[in-house]
């Protein structure tokens, strides 16, 4: 009888008010059938993590443009490991150099998205990488 | 620690993990629910509803502020539609309460409708008895945008707010049944808009037309201005909360509390009725196939929706136990 539903939340951290991205992928979300947590722009990441577990989403897609991901992202993970949920997948997109990539990955950000991949290629990866709970 | 004890002392995490395992009909929820309902009916449960923008989740806002100065501990439940051709849905009313997002006394969290057409979802009654359990001292919830007709709300709430907004359509949209019946507060935001003032007179007339209250309560009007004005705007949600309470003390003096839970317990039972009665006999027929066969026959003519009805139920239940029923 139950049916798991995919929880993400879209959260925009920092101070970058450019969210069509952020609002085209909440929609292509909705329409890949998952139900989608749009917490709007200048979100701080203890803010975003909060959010996240009251919310028990399965992914948090964090959207920044403004070049201040080596800080925001790995600090979003590390909060979410404070508060005891580490099993939160945090994947990232935007304006992202390919040599802050792999500090990306090794503060625990598990996919990064950057202008030019396809919205099918963001459903896809989510849903092989991340199971409902 | 049982799942039970943990979320008596507010653990966050088991209790949004449990709301998801009753949104997704999941049969152990069912059971810690069970467990927790001694434990309910501490909360004070307000309700909002309106039209889609009206500012429900604003109002939310500016009304959680004011209690956690009053040191009030908070829940708020905030539904959202779900998409009725992809199953997903974008919930983001919580946009308007993230100033609210790192405070350990408030916990927001966002449902989506999944289908059901009263303004709620399905697993809004249950959740609100989670937050009880947790300590939530007030809890909102906040209906997904309505129309005329979304009333299951006066069935969850202590009291119900309808929020509407100037220039939404003629006076006899004022006395329509239905939504606008089932307030025990209206809030006219926006109210710095033109039109404010003829939408007052609209409803006081149309309240001055009905001969007595339950409980001699007279729905108050209570206008609410631009955010932006902060002073007025804090006056204005200052007299929402007094309302509120006065609302509150009128049901309890009158003795009409009782009332309420029973029309809540009412409703409860209907869909408690529904998940172990009809829920299992439905998930049998279509897991066999004979739930699409049928739809087939009917489509043919050959019998009507009634008679396979009639069937189902004569198969299924005790035809003795429901001897006497009238259909």
């Amino acid at each position: 009888m139950g049916e798991r539903k995919l929880r993400i939340m879209v959260a925009k951290p920092g101070l970058d008010g450019h969210d069509r991205g952020a609002r085209v992928l909440a929609r292509c979300f909705r329409d890949a059938g998952f139900e989608v947590i749009y917490t709007g722009c200048h979100q701080t990441p203890e803010q975003i993590a909060a959010s996240a577990i009251q919310e028990d989403v399965d992914v948090v897609g964090l959207s920044c443009l403004s070049g201040a991901h080596r800080y925001l992202f790995p600090r979003v993970v590390e909060l979410l490991k404070e508060q005891e949920a580490a099993d939160i997948t945090v994947i990232g997109g935007g304006v992202i150099p390919d040599q802050d990539f792999q500090l990306l990955y090794d503060a625990g950000i598990k996919e990064i998205f950057t202008p030019g991949a396809s919205l099918d290629s963001i459903v896809e990866w989510i849903r092989n990488n991340v199971k409902p709970s | 620690m049982t799942n039970t004890d943990k979320i008596r002392k507010g653990d966050v995490r088991t209790a949004t993990r449990l709301i998801r395992n009753i949104e997704n009909n999941i049969p152990e929820a069912r059971s810690t629910v069970r467990t927790l309902f001694p434990f309910t009916g501490k909360a004070r449960v307000i309700g909002l509803t309106g039209a889609p923008g009206a500012g429900k989740s604003t109002l939310i806002d500016s009304l959680i502020a004011l209690y956690r100065k009053r040191n009030k501990k908070i829940g708020a439940l905030l539904v959202d539609p779900t998409s009725p051709f992809s199953g997903g849905a974008i919930l983001g009313d919580r946009i308007r309460l993230q100033r609210h997002a790192e405070d350990p006394d408030v916990f927001v969290r966002s449902l989506a409708t999944r289908g059901a057409l009263g303004g709620l979802s399905k697993a809004a009654g249950d959740a609100v008895h989670v937050m009880d359990a947790m300590g939530k001292e007030i809890i909102f919830v906040e209906t997904v945008g309505t129309g005329q007709q979304e009333v299951e709300i006066m069935n969850y709430v202590h009291t119900v707010i309808v929020v509407i907004v100037p220039g939404m359509g003629d006076s006899i949209q004022a006395i329509k049944a239905g939504i606008l019946e089932v307030a025990d507060i209206f809030v006219i935001n926006k109210a710095e808009r033109e039109g404010t003032e003829r939408l007052y007179q609209e409803l006081t007339s149309m309240l001055n037309m009905v001969d007595s209250f339950p409980g001699g309560w007279r729905p108050p009007v209570i206008r609410v201005g631009s955010l932006f004005e902060k002073e007025i705007f804090e006056d204005n949600i200052e007299e929402l909360s007094d309302s509120i309470e006065a609302h509150y003390r009128n049901l309890v003096e009158k003795d009409l509390l009782g009332n309420r839970v029973r029309r809540k317990v009412t409703a409860e039972l209907n869909e408690a009725l529904q998940y172990s009665i009809l829920a299992p006999i439905l998930k049998k027929l279509i897991s066999e196939g004979e739930f699409d066969r049928l739809i087939d026959k009917v489509l043919r003519k050959e019998t009507d929706p009634y008679s396979c009805a009639e069937d189902i139920a004569k198969k299924y239940l005790k035809p003795q136990s429901l001897k006497g029923v009238e259909k």
